[in-house]
């Protein structure tokens, strides 16, 4: 190392901070500079790989510790108090002493962030020495070294398995297409494999990738924190430039899979790594109640500044009343006595001294300690584990589990959240023909039927709606029965689910519908097979999507699943097994029904419905193709092992789920690599097609494409899927040639909405041949967009928009997505809870609605409220009418029973007008009265803009919940953000406060937790807040007795202690562990909930009384003994003594009238505290001669103890000083007992009595809910007047020429 | 390799997705056990009418007879006072107080006659009160050097910074320093019975055992360890400004000279309220068959040298007998009485309650 001088220093510093803050970035390899000295580096201004998350260094941990602690407000507070201490004028007792308390807590608070932050440290060296392989120019070829020794311009190999050590531009796989495959697990939970390409055109010629050849630049951006975004573009030496997107970019901290090794050149490391700039800390998000506690604590400000005021007043008056100097007034070290305002000016500082734990200091770092308690028991709780992916509850945010206990809306998601997000394909529409797939449908009944427990569950549903639009009249049947099968989880399906992402076989096996399989047949013998609609349908699902087809031997495991569960295994021995029980079950599936069903059908056609495969064999055998007869035993009763040994690992399981179809009907998706598709025809044929690019789906669009080049026709052909209602509008020309005389598009509508009416999520699927001459014009721009810097986003839409149009209709499919386990439920029960519940969903309002009576969210009773319209005006009358009956309804004393309860469905073109700014007022006005509310169609902004306007609208509590990355939005804005570590990856636990795996969970956590832990808290805040007022208090009144002087009758080490550790612990263990009701009550009875709601235990109200009860029995405390020794020989800390004892007592006994759980643990606590009172002042007091002036209790407690009137001032001043406490509670739980209270008298009972009770005590309750219309006649004039709603604004609604339908009904729609 | 660098990740604390609460990712089901599942087996009190009833009965029923007793008993201790501040013209201490001060060196004496109604049986406890004292006062409290009266030398010749101003007097230390041993009660009170037969009596009054067995022996010392000569030991200071003579000439029993002179120990615990008495002297019982202060003429002989009137404060004499429980008080007696009586009327009032809602709350509070 030579020496430079410190400018030179100073101007690299300088070069270098400039370089990493320009908007690009010139990177070239390191290699031609290997071993030169650091200042010849060309990129050595960039961030080396190693990387420090630590806060602290070794040598400056206290200062900036410190610094960072007296960020907190009641820190400053706190030295600011310790540093009046040492002024001389105000007189401290020892200032030194006084250091203390704020001592203890900063070093409290000093420990645990040296602890977190050597945790970081461990976890930083244990990072920075992973091994990883660098090129080495000396030694010509990859050698080992460590991940810190990455730098910017590296050349880094990966290989399968291996975790990527910084951001590379990937430039050479093995992989013979120039394909890598990742996984994103540890940056965003997403467990599908991401697929990422080598920059095309640079070094991708060679089988061996040659890193000294390498002589390009790389332009590349400034570091974000964007993952889903990267520009950057390669510069050869010939000037020319190539594009690169976040496609060829490997992101440190993913997997490399599937691919045995990969080449990339180091962009970003160390900390300007995508992933290190997205690794933000946990959120700080402060609770309602906290936010309250502020408040009460500036009133606790108040008060110490009113009594500090009245003691200077006093000091004031008192010295004032003086004829001359007294010999016990003692002039300053001059002899020299300041005037009487000036000594009451120092007295008001002295008294802040005295009287500062009014302040209560400990109460946050106790909160912050009963937090940790209470998080340590939720995720504790085996109730909220979820067996099957093993993962328990999490808290994320450590600082708002009280605000669950709060709760008054929830917002959910529906997808994932409601539902399993396990999509199984049910049936689809081919130009215009549907196709029920009936006997899929009794595969999956018969499967639900395995699970009798979740069948009680079901029986005690009412009716499910009825649909009866089906095409078959015997189908009916089957219908209900696969209905069942819908609502239910299979639980063999979902243990064989654990291992799996989500390509279980039973759950993705689809059993071919019988006419479309003869269909199939007949259009593959036909003449015109190229153009078949049919085949075309069935193409168009197995390539139109971003499927990513692994093999069962490059078998990977979830990050969740812990390694013993993987020790014996190896990985195709565990598939085969799966594969293998799938077999078995299917097969005795498959038999039972032969048996049931024999009366309902013929047995001719049972045997063909049952054997179909060999049916196909045989007349697909006369067309001479052999391979076919390999797909038929997937279906029989062997597991196939070569077929079945594709896996499709999709984003979106819908996807998945269109593609297994395909393949149950012989179109199997082989591979898929960046520029080909291979799918194996039911004939057996392998075609290829070439892929010339993917429109990628987007919410904007809501729909994706596919543009391949047809192998055999070479026709330029465009595969489109997506919304109905995003799609129908681009519809051109109907299927060519086919000759329909019906409408393809309007009876696929009509499919559609009965898909859609039968609860299942709908695609349509569409084909466009697209000619030579536009491809190429589309092409010119298509690429001019790719290469755009600017906008690049919005011009690669564009030219998508402009290729999707005039697109013909294939067909239509309907994927169900199950209910989740117990949604019902959970859904009552929260609404009993009195919470409101709104479900934002993304599909369309007549599958919304029919998932909505399945979970109970609306009742066959509700008054449902029907609301779209498509322009503002319409929008705003319908919102006046819909809110003015909604009001004569509720207002109306007669309807008060007979009123059903209002439901609100939405959607989202009307929603955005209902929350324009002038309409929100009566949008919210009338969602309030409305008990559910269904918004379909929303987007992923809407849904947070909902949550935001009902929360600041109507300031209440809100949670959100919801699994995928559009929740993400509305989980941030909400109070409470709840996450579902689903099926769409991790991105909403990422953002999410709470996550957990399963809806029903909800209910426990909210129910039992959310009403513990805020029971537990705010009555622990006011508790501390009692017990500072009302020990601060006894020094006050002293105050009146020693002229204003500002004197403490207790030793002030005792003082401080008994803050800090004599009544310390109990109200922290009474925050932790305190059980007003019984989980089972809360569980059984959710209207509890109802408690902590709105203002909850910790009101005003509740807190002026405690303090004015503090005042009291400081007042008993402080005059019994006063009475008892006035005009008595009693010295000043004998008399503190006493006091000091009588206070402790009456602290601790008011804390056990409000324990209402009395555990061992609270038994040990509560009597510690007494004993290790007494030990410790009997021990001080035994050893402090003259340790400590001038208090000095040396033998003081030890001469109280011996005397009996000790004794009985302690018993009478607690028995008066919580006598009216005592005799409040006994009277309110005798006379007026709150729903918790007879609660817990339920609680005692033995568990069937109690069930009983429960049971009448609900349906008491809940009857005026529950069975009101029941009871009464029907609110039929009402109900007339809102249907007439329509004709009764002619004015408004013909002014517009839009369209809009209000259909308010009484009951649930009907569907024919 | 590829397993280190795997277990790597797992336990790193930046990719994985647990965040702060790392641990509880960790697929572990939770323990179920009693304590995690919060499940402890656990009583469950309701404070109702029917379940505090016999709580209120017996705090009643203990505390009224413990209130009767200690009213008994404080009615049962005489106690005997007399004002000697002198504010009044017909007091015989009215010449005394109105010329004194702090540096008058003539001292001047007065005597208050009195009668005893009742003869004192038992020991008697001679008090002096004072009143509108505030020995509590915050700096005064502070005004003393407590490990120069423990006999330490180095405090003796360099008093603490909080005796000031009272800790060097030209440029002496003082000794005892500070404002509690300057402002020392120093009135000499003497006790005379005058017997029927006309001869004055003088009664013994016993100087020691009137201040803490653990002051005398523990706290307070003299310095130079044993040194009798307390004269050679205090050589070097100065007493107090207000004191006529040094600390080592408090008295003549060495036993009882210097710090430990049990009058200065005695005014040394500060009093805690305003208006408080200190014990001055004892008169002991000296047989079973003479009361130790019969029935009688007595009088009270005072040396005046302390000064109230400065303060509006007064001086008195207290004579007392003494039980168990101390002085004579009647409050905490009235006060047991009180509160054992309101707590017996609570429980009957509960008892009502019980009757009227008591049903209901166990069971038909559901179908109200």
């Amino acid at each position: 190392m030579t020496w430079r001088s410190p400018l030179a220093l100073v101007r690299d510093y300088l070069q270098g901070q400039r370089a990493r803050e320009k908007d690009l970035r010139n990177l070239v390899s390191n290699l031609p500079y290997e071993g030169l000295e650091k200042r010849k580096q060309p990129n050595r201004y960039f961030l080396s790989n190693a990387i420090k998350t630590t806060k602290y260094t070794l040598l400056f941990f206290i200062p900036m510790n410190l610094f960072e602690q007296f960020h907190r407000l009641a820190n400053l507070y706190f030295v600011g108090l310790a540093i009046l201490n040492f002024v001389p004028a105000v007189n401290a007792f020892q200032p030194d002493v006084a250091l203390i308390p704020i001592c203890v807590i900063l070093s409290l608070t000093a420990l645990k962030d040296a602890w977190e932050d050597f945790r970081r440290y461990q976890s930083d060296r244990k990072l920075n020495n992973t091994p990883c392989f660098i090129y080495s120019r000396k030694e010509k070829q990859f050698v080992q070294r460590r991940w810190k020794d990455v730098r910017v311009g590296d050349f880094v190999k990966v290989v399968y398995n291996e975790i990527i050590p910084a951001d590379l531009l990937l430039l050479h796989t093995s992989d013979p297409s120039g394909v890598c495959l990742i996984e994103t697990a540890n940056l965003d939970g997403e467990t599908n494999l991401k697929q990422r390409t080598v920059v095309s055109g640079l070094c991708n010629t060679s089988p061996e990738f040659e890193p000294e050849s390498f002589n390009s630049i790389v332009v590349c951006e400034k570091p974000n924190n964007n993952l889903n975004h990267f520009k950057c573009y390669v510069e050869k030496p010939d000037k020319e430039k190539v594009g690169a997107g976040i496609e060829s970019l490997l992101l440190r901290g993913c997997t490399v899979r599937n691919t045995d090794h990969a080449v990339g050149f180091v962009v970003y490391a160390g900390h300007e790594t995508k992933s290190m700039l997205n690794n933000n800390g946990p959120r700080y998000k402060r609770s309602k109640l906290e936010r309250k506690l502020n408040t009460d604590v500036i009133f606790c400000v108040i008060l110490l500044f009113t009594m500090c005021l009245i003691g200077a007043l006093g000091h004031f008056l008192w010295l004032q009343a003086l004829p001359s100097v007294p010999p016990y007034l003692v002039p300053d070290s001059n002899g020299h006595l300041d005037s009487p305002s000036l000594s009451a000016f120092y007295m008001f500082f002295t008294m802040i001294i005295l009287l500062q734990i009014l302040i209560p200091i400990s109460l946050y770092v106790s909160i912050e300690l009963v937090k940790i308690g209470q998080i340590f028991f939720i995720t504790n709780d085996a109730d909220l584990y979820d067996d099957d992916t093993e993962v328990r509850m999490q808290c994320r945010a450590l600082n708002i589990t009280e605000d669950l206990g709060q709760i008054e809306y929830i917002f959910s998601d529906k997808t994932g959240t409601l539902t399993e997000n396990k999509m199984v394909f049910r049936r689809c529409s081919i130009v215009g023909t549907e196709y029920p797939h009936k006997e899929n449908a009794i595969r999956l009944a018969l499967l639900a039927e395995v699970d009798l427990e979740e069948e009680v569950i079901f029986n005690q549903h009412p009716q499910p709606p009825q649909t009866s639009w089906s095409l078959d009249a015997e189908d009916t049947n089957s219908q209900d029965s696969h209905r069942r099968g819908s609502r239910c989880k299979s639980k063999v399906a979902a243990s064989a689910q654990s291992d799996v992402a989500f390509s279980s076989p039973l759950e993705t096996e689809v059993i071919p519908d019988r006419k479309l399989l003869q269909q199939i047949s007949r259009a593959e013998s036909s003449s015109r097979r190229k153009t078949d609609p049919y085949l075309d349908f069935f193409l168009a699902l197995a390539i139109c999507n971003t499927v990513v087809v692994s093999m069962a031997t490059a078998q990977r495991r979830r990050v969740s699943v812990s390694p013993h569960a993987w020790q014996t295994n190896n990985a195709l021995d565990t598939l085969s097994n799966v594969v293998k029980n799938a077999g078995c079950i299917f097969t005795s599936c498959w038999r039972k029904p032969k048996r049931n069903r024999t009366v309902s059908e013929g047995s001719a056609l049972e045997d063909d419905s049952f054997q179909p495969p060999l049916k196909m064999t045989g007349t697909v055998n006369t067309n001479g193709i052999q391979t076919y007869s390999l797909h038929t035993p997937s279906q029989g009763d062997k597991p196939a092992a070569t077929l079945d040994n594709l896996r499709y690992e999709a984003e979106s399981p819908d996807e998945a789920a269109l593609v297994y179809a395909a393949k149950a009907y012989g179109f199997t998706l082989l591979a898929r690599t960046p520029d080909s598709v291979t799918v194996r025809l039911p004939s057996g044929e392998d075609l290829v097609f070439e892929v010339l690019d993917t429109l990628t789906f987007d919410s904007n669009r809501k729909r994706m494409s596919v543009l391949v080049r047809h192998p055999i026709t070479k026709e330029y052909v465009l595969y489109t899927k997506g919304a109905d209602s995003a799609i129908m509008e681009l519809l051109g020309t109907p299927y060519a040639e086919h000759l329909m005389t019906r409408n393809i598009a309007a009876d696929t509508q009509h499919h559609l909405d009965c898909y859609a009416k039968e609860g299942l999520r709908t695609l349509c699927i569409t084909k466009k041949v697209v000619s030579d001459n536009v491809y190429e014009s589309w092409l010119v721009d298509r690429q001019r967009a790719l290469a755009a810097i600017d906008n690049r986003e919005e011009l690669i839409m564009d030219t998508a928009v402009q290729l999707e149009k005039n697109l013909s209709l294939l067909g239509a499919t309907g994927i169900e997505d199950r209910l989740q386990e117990n949604v019902p439920d959970t859904i009552m029960a929260l609404r009993e809870a009195g919470i409101q519940v709104w479900v934002l969903t993304g599909d369309k309002p007549e599958t919304a609605v029919n998932i909505g009576y399945a979970c109970r969210l609306l009742e066959k009773d509700d008054l449902v409220i029907n609301m779209s319209c498509k322009n503002k005006l319409a929008c705003t009358s319908i919102l006046d009418c819909t809110l003015e009956e909604v009001r004569r309804y509720s207002q109306d004393p007669r309807n008060v029973d007979t009123t059903p309860d209002i439901s609100l469905v939405i959607d989202g073109c009307t929603l955005t007008m209902a929350m324009s700014p002038d309409l929100q007022e009566r949008f919210v006005d009338l969602a309030k009265r409305c008990r559910s509310v269904l918004c379909c169609r929303v987007t992923p902004l809407q849904k947070s803009r909902v949550v935001k306007v009902i929360r600041e609208k109507l300031k209440v509590m809100t949670l959100a919940v919801g699994d995928g990355a559009n929740d993400v939005n509305m989980i941030q804005a909400a109070d409470v953000g709840i996450g579902i570590s689903g099926q769409e990856g991790m991105q909403a636990v990422m953002a999410s406060d709470f996550a957990i795996s399963r809806f029903k969970h909800l209910k426990k956590l909210l129910l039992v937790h959310g009403h513990w832990c805020y029971t537990r808290l705010a009555n622990m805040i006011i508790y501390f807040l009692y017990k500072n007022v009302a020990y601060v208090n006894l020094l006050f009144w002293y105050q009146f007795f020693c002229g204003f002087s500002a004197t403490a009758m207790v030793d002030y080490w005792l003082m401080i202690f008994f803050n800090l550790f004599f009544t310390s612990v109990p109200p922290i263990m009474f925050g932790i562990m305190d059980r007003d009701v019984s989980a089972e009550m809360l569980l059984g009875v959710p209207e509890l909930y109802r408690t902590g709601q709105g203002a909850g235990q910790y009101k005003f109200s509740t807190f002026w009384v405690s303090i004015l009860d503090a005042f009291y029995q400081s007042l008993v405390c402080f005059f019994i003994p006063y009475l008892v020794y006035m005009d008595s020989d009693i010295g000043i800390f004998t008399f503190g003594t006493p006091l000091n004892t009588v206070s402790l007592f009456t602290i601790l006994v008011h804390l056990s009238i409000e324990i209402k759980t009395w555990t061992v643990v609270h038994w040990v606590v509560m009597f510690g505290s007494v004993a290790l009172y007494f030990i410790v002042t009997l021990a001080y007091s035994a050893i402090c001669v003259t340790c400590n002036p001038p208090s000095n209790p040396y033998w003081i407690l030890q001469n109280q103890m011996a005397d009996p009137m000790f004794y009985l001032i302690c018993i009478i001043s607690t028995v008066v000083a919580l006598l009216p406490r005592y005799m409040f509670h006994v009277l309110k739980n005798s006379i007026a007992p709150s729903p918790l209270v007879q609660a817990r008298h339920l609680d005692r009972l033995d568990s069937s009595t109690k069930e009983q009770w429960i049971k009448e005590w609900r349906s008491f309750r809940g009857g005026g809910q529950v069975k009101r219309s029941r009871l009464s006649t029907p609110p039929s004039p009402t109900l007339e007047n809102s249907v007439d709603i329509n004709p009764e604004t002619p004015t408004a609604a013909e002014n517009m020429e839009d369209d809009f339908t209000l259909n308010v009904t009484s009951q649930r729609p009907v569907h024919t | 390799m590829m397993a280190s660098s795997y277990n790597a990740k797992d336990e790193d604390g930046h990719i994985t997705v647990s965040g702060p609460g790392g641990a509880t990712l960790r697929s572990k089901k939770p323990e179920n056990t009693a304590f995690k599942q919060q499940r402890l087996p656990a009583w469950q009190p309701i404070l109702t009418a029917g379940t505090v009833l016999p709580a209120f009965f017996i705090i009643g029923l203990i505390f009224i007879p413990i209130g009767i007793g200690l009213y008994v008993t404080s009615n049962n201790i005489k106690e005997f006072e007399i004002d000697y501040t002198g504010v009044d013209m017909s007091s015989p201490c009215f010449n005394c107080s109105q010329n004194y001060s702090w540096n008058s060196t003539k001292p001047c004496t007065c005597t208050i006659p009195f009668h005893l109604d009742q003869p004192y049986e038992s020991n008697v406890f001679m008090y002096y009160g004072l009143s509108n004292f505030y020995q509590n006062h915050r700096r005064y409290v502070k005004s003393r050097d407590d490990s120069q009266l423990n006999g330490a030398a180095g405090s003796l010749t360099e008093p603490s910074k909080e005796c000031e101003p009272y800790a060097y007097h030209e440029s002496k230390p003082i000794a005892p320093c500070g404002a509690i041993a300057n402002s020392m009660f120093n009135d000499t009170l003497e006790l005379f019975y005058n017997d029927p037969n006309g001869t004055k009596i003088q009664i013994p009054l016993n100087k020691t055992g009137i201040a803490w067995f653990t002051d005398k022996h523990v706290k307070f010392r003299n310095p130079g360890g044993n040194n009798p000569n307390l004269t050679a030991v205090f050589q070097g200071t100065t007493k107090p400004v207000n004191w006529r003579r040094p600390v080592y000439e408090l008295d003549t029993d060495p036993e009882n000279n210097g710090f430990i002179n049990e009058d200065f120990i005695v005014w040394m615990r500060t009093a805690a309220l305003p208006t408080f008495r200190k014990l001055y002297r004892i008169i002991h019982r000296k047989n079973s068959m003479v009361p130790t202060l019969p029935r009688g003429n007595y009088t009270l002989e005072v040396v005046y040298n302390y000064p109230v009137r400065s303060f509006e404060g007064s001086k008195r004499v207290i004579l007392s007998t003494i039980s168990w429980m101390g002085g004579k008080n009647p409050f905490l007696g009235i006060a047991y009485i009180t509160v054992g009586s309101v707590c017996f009327f609570l429980g009957v009032v509960l008892l009502i309650i019980h009757h009227k809602y008591g049903n209901r709350n166990n069971n038909a509070d559901i179908s109200n």
